[in-house]
Protein backbone atom coordinates (compact mmCIF):
# COMPACT_ATOMS: atom_id res chain seq x y z
CA UNK A 1 0.00 0.00 0.00
CA UNK A 2 2.64 2.59 0.82
CA UNK A 3 3.99 2.25 -2.69
CA UNK A 4 0.55 2.91 -4.19
CA UNK A 5 0.10 5.95 -1.94
CA UNK A 6 3.42 7.31 -3.12
CA UNK A 7 2.37 6.85 -6.71
CA UNK A 8 -0.93 8.66 -6.09
CA UNK A 9 0.91 11.47 -4.38
CA UNK A 10 3.30 11.72 -7.27
CA UNK A 11 0.46 11.72 -9.77
CA UNK A 12 -1.27 14.56 -7.93
CA UNK A 13 1.79 16.78 -7.90
CA UNK A 14 0.97 20.06 -9.56
CA UNK A 15 2.85 20.74 -12.76
CA UNK A 16 4.20 23.94 -11.27
CA UNK A 17 5.67 22.24 -8.24
CA UNK A 18 9.32 23.01 -7.90
CA UNK A 19 9.44 26.22 -9.94
CA UNK A 20 12.23 28.35 -8.61
CA UNK A 21 10.72 31.81 -8.17
CA UNK A 22 14.06 33.50 -8.66
CA UNK A 23 14.21 32.03 -12.16
CA UNK A 24 10.93 33.64 -13.16
CA UNK A 25 11.47 36.96 -14.93
CA UNK A 26 7.90 37.97 -15.70
CA UNK A 27 4.98 37.95 -13.36
CA UNK A 28 1.31 38.70 -13.73
CA UNK A 29 -1.47 39.22 -11.21
CA UNK A 30 -4.64 37.16 -11.59
CA UNK A 31 -7.76 37.15 -9.42
CA UNK A 32 -8.96 33.63 -8.71
CA UNK A 33 -12.47 33.82 -7.33
CA UNK A 34 -11.71 37.42 -6.41
CA UNK A 35 -8.44 36.90 -4.55
CA UNK A 36 -5.30 38.25 -6.19
CA UNK A 37 -2.23 36.08 -6.82
CA UNK A 38 1.09 36.85 -8.45
CA UNK A 39 1.90 34.00 -10.80
CA UNK A 40 4.56 33.47 -13.46
CA UNK A 41 3.56 34.89 -16.85
CA UNK A 42 3.13 32.46 -19.72
CA UNK A 43 1.71 29.59 -17.70
CA UNK A 44 -1.83 28.34 -18.28
CA UNK A 45 -4.83 29.20 -16.13
CA UNK A 46 -4.77 25.69 -14.75
CA UNK A 47 -1.07 25.89 -13.91
CA UNK A 48 -1.62 29.31 -12.35
CA UNK A 49 -4.33 27.97 -10.07
CA UNK A 50 -2.06 25.14 -9.03
CA UNK A 51 0.78 27.59 -8.50
CA UNK A 52 -1.55 29.59 -6.26
CA UNK A 53 -2.16 26.49 -4.19
CA UNK A 54 -5.33 24.97 -5.60
CA UNK A 55 -5.48 21.24 -6.15
CA UNK A 56 -7.96 19.88 -8.64
CA UNK A 57 -10.26 17.10 -7.56
CA UNK A 58 -12.74 17.98 -10.34
CA UNK A 59 -12.31 20.37 -13.21
CA UNK A 60 -9.11 18.87 -14.57
CA UNK A 61 -8.66 15.97 -16.91
CA UNK A 62 -6.44 15.37 -19.88
CA UNK A 63 -4.63 18.72 -19.64
CA UNK A 64 -4.35 18.63 -23.40
CA UNK A 65 -7.54 20.33 -24.56
CA UNK A 66 -9.44 17.17 -25.43
CA UNK A 67 -11.55 16.16 -22.47
CA UNK A 68 -13.49 19.34 -21.74
CA UNK A 69 -13.20 19.02 -17.96
CA UNK A 70 -11.62 22.42 -17.26
CA UNK A 71 -14.22 24.91 -18.45
CA UNK A 72 -13.31 28.38 -17.24
CA UNK A 73 -14.97 31.78 -17.36
CA UNK A 74 -13.01 34.97 -16.99
CA UNK A 75 -12.79 38.65 -17.73
CA UNK A 76 -9.70 40.58 -18.65
CA UNK A 77 -8.74 44.06 -17.52
CA UNK A 78 -10.72 46.83 -19.18
CA UNK A 79 -13.07 44.52 -21.10
CA UNK A 80 -16.72 43.98 -20.21
CA UNK A 81 -16.97 40.74 -22.16
CA UNK A 82 -17.34 37.50 -20.24
CA UNK A 83 -14.88 35.14 -21.87
CA UNK A 84 -14.69 31.39 -21.85
CA UNK A 85 -11.86 28.94 -22.29
CA UNK A 86 -10.35 25.65 -21.29
CA UNK A 87 -8.06 26.30 -18.33
CA UNK A 88 -5.41 23.90 -19.63
CA UNK A 89 -5.21 25.64 -23.00
CA UNK A 90 -5.27 29.31 -22.12
CA UNK A 91 -2.46 31.47 -20.78
CA UNK A 92 -2.96 33.82 -17.89
CA UNK A 93 -3.07 37.54 -18.55
CA UNK A 94 -2.33 40.34 -16.16
CA UNK A 95 -5.52 41.52 -14.47
CA UNK A 96 -7.56 38.44 -15.30
CA UNK A 97 -10.57 37.60 -13.13
CA UNK A 98 -11.39 33.92 -13.33
CA UNK A 99 -13.13 30.93 -11.92
CA UNK A 100 -13.33 27.34 -13.06
CA UNK A 101 -16.66 25.61 -13.66
CA UNK A 102 -16.10 22.01 -12.59
CA UNK A 103 -19.49 20.75 -13.76
CA UNK A 104 -22.52 21.93 -15.71
CA UNK A 105 -25.68 20.75 -14.00
CA UNK A 106 -27.97 19.13 -16.53
CA UNK A 107 -30.24 16.16 -16.49
CA UNK A 108 -29.15 13.63 -19.04
CA UNK A 109 -32.29 11.94 -20.33
CA UNK A 110 -32.02 8.21 -20.70
CA UNK A 111 -33.20 6.69 -23.93
CA UNK A 112 -32.85 3.41 -25.73
CA UNK A 113 -31.26 4.46 -28.98
CA UNK A 114 -32.44 1.28 -30.70
CA UNK A 115 -36.06 2.23 -30.03
CA UNK A 116 -35.99 5.83 -31.25
CA UNK A 117 -37.06 6.92 -34.71
CA UNK A 118 -34.04 7.86 -36.79
CA UNK A 119 -35.15 11.38 -37.61
CA UNK A 120 -35.37 14.68 -35.78
CA UNK A 121 -38.37 13.71 -33.64
CA UNK A 122 -36.43 12.39 -30.59
CA UNK A 123 -34.49 15.67 -30.35
CA UNK A 124 -37.59 17.70 -29.56
CA UNK A 125 -39.13 14.88 -27.56
CA UNK A 126 -36.24 14.81 -25.08
CA UNK A 127 -35.18 18.43 -25.44
CA UNK A 128 -38.28 20.52 -26.13
CA UNK A 129 -36.40 23.57 -24.85
CA UNK A 130 -34.53 23.60 -28.17
CA UNK A 131 -37.56 25.48 -29.51
CA UNK A 132 -36.76 28.29 -27.04
CA UNK A 133 -33.66 29.26 -29.05
CA UNK A 134 -33.82 32.94 -30.03
CA UNK A 135 -30.71 32.73 -32.21
CA UNK A 136 -28.70 35.07 -29.96
CA UNK A 137 -25.49 33.18 -30.82
CA UNK A 138 -24.15 33.41 -27.26
CA UNK A 139 -23.44 29.65 -27.27
CA UNK A 140 -21.27 30.00 -30.36
CA UNK A 141 -19.31 32.81 -28.75
CA UNK A 142 -18.80 30.68 -25.61
CA UNK A 143 -17.47 27.61 -27.41
CA UNK A 144 -13.74 27.02 -26.75
CA UNK A 145 -13.71 24.70 -29.76
CA UNK A 146 -14.95 27.49 -32.05
CA UNK A 147 -17.91 25.41 -33.19
CA UNK A 148 -21.00 26.97 -34.75
CA UNK A 149 -23.12 25.88 -31.80
CA UNK A 150 -26.18 27.99 -32.61
CA UNK A 151 -26.28 26.66 -36.15
CA UNK A 152 -26.21 23.14 -34.70
CA UNK A 153 -29.15 23.89 -32.40
CA UNK A 154 -31.04 25.46 -35.29
CA UNK A 155 -30.38 22.34 -37.35
CA UNK A 156 -31.67 20.26 -34.42
CA UNK A 157 -34.84 22.35 -34.36
CA UNK A 158 -35.59 21.37 -37.94
CA UNK A 159 -34.52 17.76 -37.45
CA UNK A 160 -31.43 17.84 -39.64
CA UNK A 161 -29.36 15.11 -37.97
CA UNK A 162 -26.59 15.21 -40.55
CA UNK A 163 -26.01 18.93 -40.08
CA UNK A 164 -26.01 18.66 -36.27
CA UNK A 165 -23.51 15.82 -36.51
CA UNK A 166 -21.20 17.70 -38.85
CA UNK A 167 -21.33 20.90 -36.82
CA UNK A 168 -20.90 19.26 -33.41
CA UNK A 169 -18.38 16.56 -34.24
CA UNK A 170 -15.56 18.29 -32.35
CA UNK A 171 -17.68 19.00 -29.25
CA UNK A 172 -15.83 18.11 -26.05
CA UNK A 173 -18.90 18.58 -23.85
CA UNK A 174 -17.34 21.21 -21.60
CA UNK A 175 -20.81 22.67 -20.98
CA UNK A 176 -19.92 26.35 -21.45
CA UNK A 177 -22.60 26.82 -24.13
CA UNK A 178 -25.25 25.50 -21.75
CA UNK A 179 -24.06 27.75 -18.94
CA UNK A 180 -24.38 30.83 -21.16
CA UNK A 181 -27.64 30.02 -22.95
CA UNK A 182 -30.56 32.36 -22.14
CA UNK A 183 -32.96 29.67 -23.40
CA UNK A 184 -31.43 27.11 -20.99
CA UNK A 185 -30.68 24.56 -23.69
CA UNK A 186 -28.14 21.80 -23.00
CA UNK A 187 -26.57 21.91 -26.42
CA UNK A 188 -24.01 19.16 -25.86
CA UNK A 189 -26.65 16.61 -24.79
CA UNK A 190 -28.82 17.55 -27.79
CA UNK A 191 -25.91 17.19 -30.18
CA UNK A 192 -24.84 13.90 -28.67
CA UNK A 193 -28.30 12.43 -29.20
CA UNK A 194 -28.28 13.73 -32.78
CA UNK A 195 -24.92 12.09 -33.46
CA UNK A 196 -26.11 8.80 -31.98
CA UNK A 197 -29.26 8.83 -34.10
CA UNK A 198 -27.30 9.77 -37.18
CA UNK A 199 -24.74 7.08 -36.44
CA UNK A 200 -27.48 4.51 -36.30
CA UNK A 201 -28.95 5.73 -39.54
CA UNK A 202 -25.64 5.22 -41.34
CA UNK A 203 -24.78 1.83 -42.83
CA UNK A 204 -23.05 -0.45 -40.31
CA UNK A 205 -19.28 -0.04 -40.86
CA UNK A 206 -17.97 -3.56 -41.44
CA UNK A 207 -14.35 -2.67 -40.70
CA UNK A 208 -15.31 -1.44 -37.23
CA UNK A 209 -17.17 -4.66 -36.48
CA UNK A 210 -14.14 -6.66 -37.59
CA UNK A 211 -11.88 -4.61 -35.33
CA UNK A 212 -14.21 -4.98 -32.35
CA UNK A 213 -14.19 -8.71 -32.90
CA UNK A 214 -10.38 -8.73 -32.94
CA UNK A 215 -10.23 -6.75 -29.72
CA UNK A 216 -12.77 -8.93 -27.99
CA UNK A 217 -10.79 -12.00 -29.04
CA UNK A 218 -7.87 -10.55 -27.08
CA UNK A 219 -5.60 -9.43 -29.89
CA UNK A 220 -4.14 -6.55 -27.86
CA UNK A 221 -4.25 -8.08 -24.37
CA UNK A 222 -0.66 -9.16 -24.31
CA UNK A 223 0.64 -5.85 -25.57
CA UNK A 224 -1.38 -3.87 -23.04
CA UNK A 225 -0.27 -6.07 -20.16
CA UNK A 226 3.34 -5.58 -21.20
CA UNK A 227 2.93 -1.78 -21.31
CA UNK A 228 1.11 -1.67 -17.99
CA UNK A 229 3.84 -3.63 -16.26
CA UNK A 230 6.60 -1.27 -17.39
CA UNK A 231 7.98 1.42 -15.13
CA UNK A 232 8.01 5.08 -16.14
CA UNK A 233 11.73 4.95 -16.98
CA UNK A 234 11.27 1.87 -19.12
CA UNK A 235 8.40 3.55 -20.96
CA UNK A 236 10.51 6.61 -21.60
CA UNK A 237 13.37 4.53 -22.95
CA UNK A 238 10.96 2.64 -25.17
CA UNK A 239 9.64 5.90 -26.56
CA UNK A 240 13.16 7.06 -27.30
CA UNK A 241 14.03 3.80 -29.03
CA UNK A 242 10.92 3.99 -31.17
CA UNK A 243 11.82 7.48 -32.24
CA UNK A 244 14.97 5.94 -33.68
CA UNK A 245 17.40 8.20 -31.90
CA UNK A 246 15.95 11.33 -33.49
CA UNK A 247 14.45 12.46 -30.19
CA UNK A 248 15.75 15.70 -28.84
CA UNK A 249 13.60 15.99 -25.75
CA UNK A 250 15.33 16.30 -22.47
CA UNK A 251 14.08 13.65 -20.08
CA UNK A 252 14.32 16.00 -17.12
CA UNK A 253 11.81 18.39 -18.68
CA UNK A 254 9.10 15.84 -19.17
CA UNK A 255 6.37 16.32 -16.63
CA UNK A 256 3.93 13.76 -15.43
CA UNK A 257 1.34 14.73 -18.00
CA UNK A 258 3.75 14.35 -20.87
CA UNK A 259 3.80 18.04 -21.72
CA UNK A 260 7.02 19.95 -21.97
CA UNK A 261 7.30 22.75 -19.46
CA UNK A 262 8.95 26.13 -19.49
CA UNK B 1 -32.96 10.34 -42.66
CA UNK B 2 -34.30 13.84 -43.14
CA UNK B 3 -33.84 14.60 -46.78
CA UNK B 4 -31.97 17.86 -46.80
CA UNK B 5 -31.87 19.70 -50.05
CA UNK B 6 -28.46 21.19 -50.61
CA UNK B 7 -28.41 24.12 -52.92
CA UNK B 8 -25.49 26.12 -54.13
CA UNK B 9 -25.14 29.27 -52.08
CA UNK B 10 -23.90 31.14 -55.13
CA UNK B 11 -26.77 33.10 -56.50
CA UNK B 12 -27.09 32.98 -60.26
CA UNK B 13 -29.10 35.31 -62.45
CA UNK B 14 -32.42 33.58 -62.02
CA UNK B 15 -31.74 32.33 -58.51
CA UNK B 16 -33.64 33.84 -55.64
CA UNK B 17 -32.50 33.72 -52.01
CA UNK B 18 -35.11 31.60 -50.35
CA UNK B 19 -35.95 31.01 -46.69
CA UNK B 20 -37.48 27.57 -46.05
CA UNK B 21 -38.20 27.61 -42.30
CA UNK B 22 -38.29 24.60 -40.02
CA UNK B 23 -41.67 23.14 -41.02
CA UNK B 24 -40.64 22.95 -44.67
CA UNK B 25 -37.65 20.84 -43.70
CA UNK B 26 -39.83 18.49 -41.76
CA UNK B 27 -43.60 17.90 -41.94
CA UNK B 28 -44.12 20.20 -44.91
CA UNK B 29 -41.31 18.91 -47.12
CA UNK B 30 -43.76 18.57 -49.99
CA UNK B 31 -44.52 22.30 -49.81
CA UNK B 32 -40.86 23.05 -50.49
CA UNK B 33 -40.39 20.33 -53.09
CA UNK B 34 -43.44 21.43 -55.08
CA UNK B 35 -42.44 25.11 -54.89
CA UNK B 36 -38.93 24.35 -56.13
CA UNK B 37 -40.25 22.24 -58.98
CA UNK B 38 -42.79 24.90 -59.96
CA UNK B 39 -40.23 27.69 -59.92
CA UNK B 40 -37.84 25.63 -62.00
CA UNK B 41 -40.60 25.15 -64.57
CA UNK B 42 -41.01 28.93 -64.62
CA UNK B 43 -37.28 29.47 -65.14
CA UNK B 44 -36.33 30.51 -61.61
CA UNK B 45 -34.34 28.80 -58.93
CA UNK B 46 -35.16 29.04 -55.25
CA UNK B 47 -31.71 29.07 -53.69
CA UNK B 48 -31.73 28.12 -50.02
CA UNK B 49 -30.32 30.82 -47.78
CA UNK B 50 -27.04 29.64 -46.22
CA UNK B 51 -26.96 29.25 -42.44
CA UNK B 52 -30.56 30.33 -41.90
CA UNK B 53 -32.13 29.99 -38.48
CA UNK B 54 -35.71 29.75 -37.23
CA UNK B 55 -37.66 32.85 -38.31
CA UNK B 56 -38.49 33.55 -34.68
CA UNK B 57 -42.07 32.26 -34.56
CA UNK B 58 -44.25 33.92 -33.47
CA UNK B 59 -43.60 37.61 -34.11
CA UNK B 60 -43.03 39.26 -30.75
CA UNK B 61 -45.48 42.01 -29.88
CA UNK B 62 -43.42 43.24 -26.92
CA UNK B 63 -41.90 46.40 -28.34
CA UNK B 64 -38.98 46.41 -25.89
CA UNK B 65 -38.05 42.73 -26.15
CA UNK B 66 -35.36 43.15 -28.78
CA UNK B 67 -33.92 39.70 -28.07
CA UNK B 68 -36.87 38.22 -29.97
CA UNK B 69 -35.82 40.07 -33.10
CA UNK B 70 -32.31 38.62 -33.18
CA UNK B 71 -33.41 35.49 -35.02
CA UNK B 72 -35.25 37.27 -37.83
CA UNK B 73 -32.57 39.98 -38.16
CA UNK B 74 -29.83 37.37 -38.34
CA UNK B 75 -31.55 35.85 -41.38
CA UNK B 76 -31.63 39.27 -43.02
CA UNK B 77 -27.88 39.55 -42.35
CA UNK B 78 -27.39 36.29 -44.26
CA UNK B 79 -29.21 37.82 -47.25
CA UNK B 80 -27.02 40.89 -46.98
CA UNK B 81 -23.92 38.68 -46.93
CA UNK B 82 -24.97 37.26 -50.30
CA UNK B 83 -25.10 40.78 -51.70
CA UNK B 84 -28.83 40.36 -52.24
CA UNK B 85 -31.67 42.62 -51.19
CA UNK B 86 -34.70 40.38 -51.06
CA UNK B 87 -35.74 37.11 -49.54
CA UNK B 88 -38.49 34.78 -50.77
CA UNK B 89 -40.57 32.89 -48.22
CA UNK B 90 -43.15 30.13 -48.61
CA UNK B 91 -44.42 29.50 -45.09
CA UNK B 92 -46.96 32.19 -44.24
CA UNK B 93 -45.80 32.29 -40.62
CA UNK B 94 -42.13 32.78 -41.57
CA UNK B 95 -43.18 35.46 -44.05
CA UNK B 96 -45.12 37.30 -41.38
CA UNK B 97 -42.43 37.09 -38.69
CA UNK B 98 -39.54 38.04 -40.98
CA UNK B 99 -41.39 40.84 -42.74
CA UNK B 100 -42.70 42.39 -39.54
CA UNK B 101 -39.34 42.14 -37.87
CA UNK B 102 -37.61 43.79 -40.83
CA UNK B 103 -40.14 46.61 -40.65
CA UNK B 104 -39.80 46.85 -36.87
CA UNK B 105 -36.06 47.43 -37.01
CA UNK B 106 -36.35 49.52 -40.17
CA UNK B 107 -38.78 51.90 -38.49
CA UNK B 108 -36.45 52.90 -35.68
CA UNK B 109 -32.68 53.23 -36.11
CA UNK B 110 -32.18 53.01 -32.36
CA UNK B 111 -33.67 49.53 -32.19
CA UNK B 112 -31.43 48.34 -34.97
CA UNK B 113 -28.43 49.94 -33.35
CA UNK B 114 -29.11 48.12 -30.10
CA UNK B 115 -29.50 44.79 -31.90
CA UNK B 116 -26.29 45.33 -33.83
CA UNK B 117 -24.52 46.31 -30.62
CA UNK B 118 -25.69 43.12 -28.96
CA UNK B 119 -24.46 40.99 -31.86
CA UNK B 120 -21.17 42.76 -31.20
CA UNK B 121 -18.37 41.29 -33.33
CA UNK B 122 -20.80 39.86 -35.87
CA UNK B 123 -21.68 41.80 -39.03
CA UNK B 124 -24.22 44.59 -38.55
CA UNK B 125 -27.56 44.49 -40.31
CA UNK B 126 -27.62 47.53 -42.57
CA UNK B 127 -31.34 47.39 -43.24
CA UNK B 128 -33.07 47.34 -46.58
CA UNK B 129 -33.66 43.62 -47.18
CA UNK B 130 -37.16 43.06 -48.48
CA UNK B 131 -39.04 39.96 -47.37
CA UNK B 132 -41.45 38.65 -49.99
CA UNK B 133 -43.92 35.81 -50.11
CA UNK B 134 -43.77 33.64 -53.20
CA UNK B 135 -47.34 34.65 -54.09
CA UNK B 136 -46.22 38.29 -54.29
CA UNK B 137 -43.31 37.36 -56.49
CA UNK B 138 -45.51 35.31 -58.80
CA UNK B 139 -48.04 38.13 -59.08
CA UNK B 140 -45.72 41.12 -59.31
CA UNK B 141 -42.62 39.82 -61.01
CA UNK B 142 -43.45 36.69 -62.95
CA UNK B 143 -47.03 37.74 -63.72
CA UNK B 144 -50.11 35.58 -63.96
CA UNK B 145 -50.25 35.96 -67.76
CA UNK B 146 -46.76 34.56 -68.06
CA UNK B 147 -47.70 31.70 -65.75
CA UNK B 148 -50.88 31.00 -67.75
CA UNK B 149 -48.76 30.84 -70.90
CA UNK B 150 -46.55 28.20 -69.32
CA UNK B 151 -49.37 25.97 -68.08
CA UNK B 152 -49.00 22.55 -69.65
CA UNK B 153 -51.78 20.81 -67.81
CA UNK B 154 -54.73 23.19 -67.18
CA UNK B 155 -56.56 22.33 -63.99
CA UNK B 156 -59.76 22.01 -65.98
CA UNK B 157 -62.18 23.83 -63.77
CA UNK B 158 -61.07 22.14 -60.55
CA UNK B 159 -62.97 23.96 -57.81
CA UNK B 160 -60.39 25.21 -55.35
CA UNK B 161 -61.09 27.31 -52.26
CA UNK B 162 -58.09 29.57 -51.55
CA UNK B 163 -57.65 29.77 -47.81
CA UNK B 164 -55.42 32.66 -46.68
CA UNK B 165 -55.69 32.48 -42.92
CA UNK B 166 -54.10 35.34 -40.98
CA UNK B 167 -50.42 35.52 -41.65
CA UNK B 168 -50.44 36.57 -45.31
CA UNK B 169 -52.87 39.39 -44.68
CA UNK B 170 -52.54 40.81 -41.20
CA UNK B 171 -51.56 43.25 -39.95
CA UNK B 172 -52.29 45.44 -42.95
CA UNK B 173 -48.70 46.77 -43.08
CA UNK B 174 -47.40 43.35 -44.07
CA UNK B 175 -50.44 42.05 -45.94
CA UNK B 176 -49.62 40.73 -49.40
CA UNK B 177 -53.12 41.72 -50.47
CA UNK B 178 -56.26 43.51 -49.25
CA UNK B 179 -56.83 42.03 -45.76
CA UNK B 180 -60.63 41.86 -46.16
CA UNK B 181 -60.91 40.82 -49.76
CA UNK B 182 -57.70 39.21 -51.01
CA UNK B 183 -57.51 38.00 -54.57
CA UNK B 184 -53.94 36.95 -55.25
CA UNK B 185 -54.53 33.19 -54.89
CA UNK B 186 -57.72 33.49 -56.92
CA UNK B 187 -55.70 35.17 -59.67
CA UNK B 188 -53.12 32.43 -59.62
CA UNK B 189 -55.66 29.62 -59.57
CA UNK B 190 -57.51 31.16 -62.52
CA UNK B 191 -54.24 31.35 -64.45
CA UNK B 192 -53.81 27.62 -63.83
CA UNK B 193 -57.23 26.85 -65.26
CA UNK B 194 -58.87 26.13 -61.92
CA UNK B 195 -62.10 27.67 -60.73
CA UNK B 196 -61.42 29.66 -57.55
CA UNK B 197 -64.21 29.23 -55.04
CA UNK B 198 -64.99 32.30 -52.97
CA UNK B 199 -66.11 31.72 -49.40
CA UNK B 200 -66.52 34.16 -46.52
CA UNK B 201 -64.11 32.38 -44.14
CA UNK B 202 -61.08 32.52 -46.41
CA UNK B 203 -59.24 35.04 -44.23
CA UNK B 204 -60.32 33.75 -40.84
CA UNK B 205 -58.01 32.25 -38.27
CA UNK B 206 -57.64 28.44 -38.21
CA UNK B 207 -57.05 28.42 -34.45
CA UNK B 208 -53.29 28.39 -34.85
CA UNK B 209 -51.40 27.16 -31.77
CA UNK B 210 -54.59 26.83 -29.75
CA UNK B 211 -54.66 23.43 -31.38
CA UNK B 212 -52.16 22.47 -28.64
CA UNK B 213 -53.54 24.26 -25.61
CA UNK B 214 -57.25 24.44 -26.38
CA UNK B 215 -58.04 22.13 -29.30
CA UNK B 216 -61.78 22.66 -28.99
CA UNK B 217 -61.41 26.26 -30.15
CA UNK B 218 -59.30 25.23 -33.13
CA UNK B 219 -61.84 22.54 -33.99
CA UNK B 220 -64.65 25.09 -34.00
CA UNK B 221 -62.63 27.39 -36.24
CA UNK B 222 -61.87 24.58 -38.66
CA UNK B 223 -65.49 23.49 -38.70
CA UNK B 224 -66.56 26.97 -39.78
CA UNK B 225 -63.90 27.25 -42.45
CA UNK B 226 -64.23 23.81 -43.98
CA UNK B 227 -68.04 23.77 -43.90
CA UNK B 228 -68.17 27.14 -45.65
CA UNK B 229 -65.72 26.01 -48.31
CA UNK B 230 -67.72 22.84 -48.87
CA UNK B 231 -71.00 24.72 -49.10
CA UNK B 232 -69.46 26.99 -51.70
CA UNK B 233 -68.68 23.93 -53.77
CA UNK B 234 -64.95 23.51 -53.16
CA UNK B 235 -63.37 20.16 -54.01
CA UNK B 236 -60.02 21.18 -52.61
CA UNK B 237 -58.73 23.85 -50.21
CA UNK B 238 -55.38 25.48 -51.02
CA UNK B 239 -53.20 27.13 -48.39
CA UNK B 240 -49.74 28.61 -47.86
CA UNK B 241 -49.32 27.91 -44.17
CA UNK B 242 -48.11 24.62 -42.66
CA UNK B 243 -49.95 25.37 -39.42
CA UNK B 244 -53.26 26.08 -41.22
CA UNK B 245 -52.70 22.98 -43.31
CA UNK B 246 -52.15 20.89 -40.18
CA UNK B 247 -55.17 22.28 -38.37
CA UNK B 248 -57.51 21.98 -41.32
CA UNK B 249 -56.52 18.35 -41.79
CA UNK B 250 -56.19 17.39 -38.14
CA UNK B 251 -59.59 18.64 -37.01
CA UNK B 252 -61.32 16.92 -39.87
CA UNK B 253 -59.57 13.64 -39.17
CA UNK B 254 -60.63 13.42 -35.54
CA UNK B 255 -63.45 10.91 -35.13
CA UNK B 256 -65.24 13.25 -32.77
CA UNK B 257 -65.01 16.08 -35.24
CA UNK B 258 -68.30 17.80 -36.07
CA UNK B 259 -66.65 18.88 -39.32
CA UNK B 260 -66.86 15.43 -40.86
CA UNK B 261 -69.95 14.17 -39.09
CA UNK B 262 -72.22 14.79 -42.06
CA UNK B 263 -69.85 14.96 -44.97
CA UNK B 264 -66.58 13.59 -46.22
CA UNK B 265 -63.43 15.61 -45.44
CA UNK B 266 -62.15 18.25 -47.83
CA UNK B 267 -58.56 17.76 -48.93
CA UNK B 268 -56.12 20.56 -48.05
CA UNK B 269 -53.15 21.12 -50.37
CA UNK B 270 -50.39 23.70 -50.67
CA UNK B 271 -50.97 26.11 -53.53
CA UNK B 272 -47.55 25.20 -54.91
CA UNK B 273 -48.67 21.59 -55.43
CA UNK B 274 -51.39 22.78 -57.81
CA UNK B 275 -49.04 25.29 -59.43
CA UNK B 276 -46.40 22.64 -60.12
CA UNK B 277 -48.99 20.16 -61.35
CA UNK B 278 -50.39 22.68 -63.85
CA UNK B 279 -46.88 23.55 -65.02
CA UNK B 280 -46.34 19.93 -65.98
CA UNK B 281 -44.41 18.54 -63.01
CA UNK B 282 -45.36 14.86 -62.66
CA UNK B 283 -47.98 14.34 -59.94
CA UNK B 284 -45.92 11.64 -58.23
CA UNK B 285 -43.20 14.21 -57.43
CA UNK B 286 -45.50 16.55 -55.54
CA UNK B 287 -45.98 14.71 -52.27
CA UNK B 288 -49.77 14.26 -52.58
CA UNK B 289 -49.33 10.96 -50.75
CA UNK B 290 -48.12 12.89 -47.68
CA UNK B 291 -51.47 14.62 -47.29
CA UNK B 292 -53.96 13.12 -44.91
CA UNK B 293 -56.78 13.35 -47.44
CA UNK B 294 -55.48 12.35 -50.83
CA UNK B 295 -56.49 14.86 -53.54
CA UNK B 296 -55.60 12.46 -56.33
CA UNK B 297 -59.13 11.07 -56.79
CA UNK B 298 -60.31 14.64 -57.57
CA UNK B 299 -57.34 15.18 -59.82
CA UNK B 300 -57.76 11.82 -61.53
CA UNK B 301 -61.35 12.65 -62.44
CA UNK B 302 -59.89 15.36 -64.66
CA UNK B 303 -57.00 13.19 -65.78
CA UNK B 304 -54.50 15.49 -64.06
CA UNK B 305 -52.64 12.61 -62.42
Amino acid sequence: MPEIMDRIKEANRAVTTGIDDSAVKHWVTVYIMGKGYRVPADITIMQAMEYAGYRFVRGAGCRAGFCGACATVYRTAGDWRLKTALACQTRVEDGMFLVQIPFTPAEKPSYDITKESLDGTPLLKYFPEVARCVACNTCTKACPQDLEVMDAIQAALRGDLEEVTELSFDCIQCGLCAMRCPAEITHYHVAQLARRLYGRALPVPQHVLARVEEIEAGKYEEGFQKLLSMSREELYKKEQREKGGLATRDASRVTRNGQGEG
Amino acid sequence: MPNVARHPSRVTRHALPYFPGCALKDQAGHFEASAMAAMEALGWELSELPRWNCCGTVYSLASDDLMRHLGPVRNLVRVQELGESRLITLCAMCYNTLRRSSQFVGADPERLERINAFMDEEPDYQGGVEVLHLLQFLRDEVGFEEIAAKVKRPLDGLRVAPYYGCMLLRPREVGIDAPDSPGVMEGLLSALGAEPVDFPQKAECCGAYLTVTDPEIARERVEGIVSAARRAGAEIIATSCPLCQFNLEHHQADDASPVTRHASPVTVVYFTQLLALALGVPGDKLGFERLRFDPRPHLAERELV
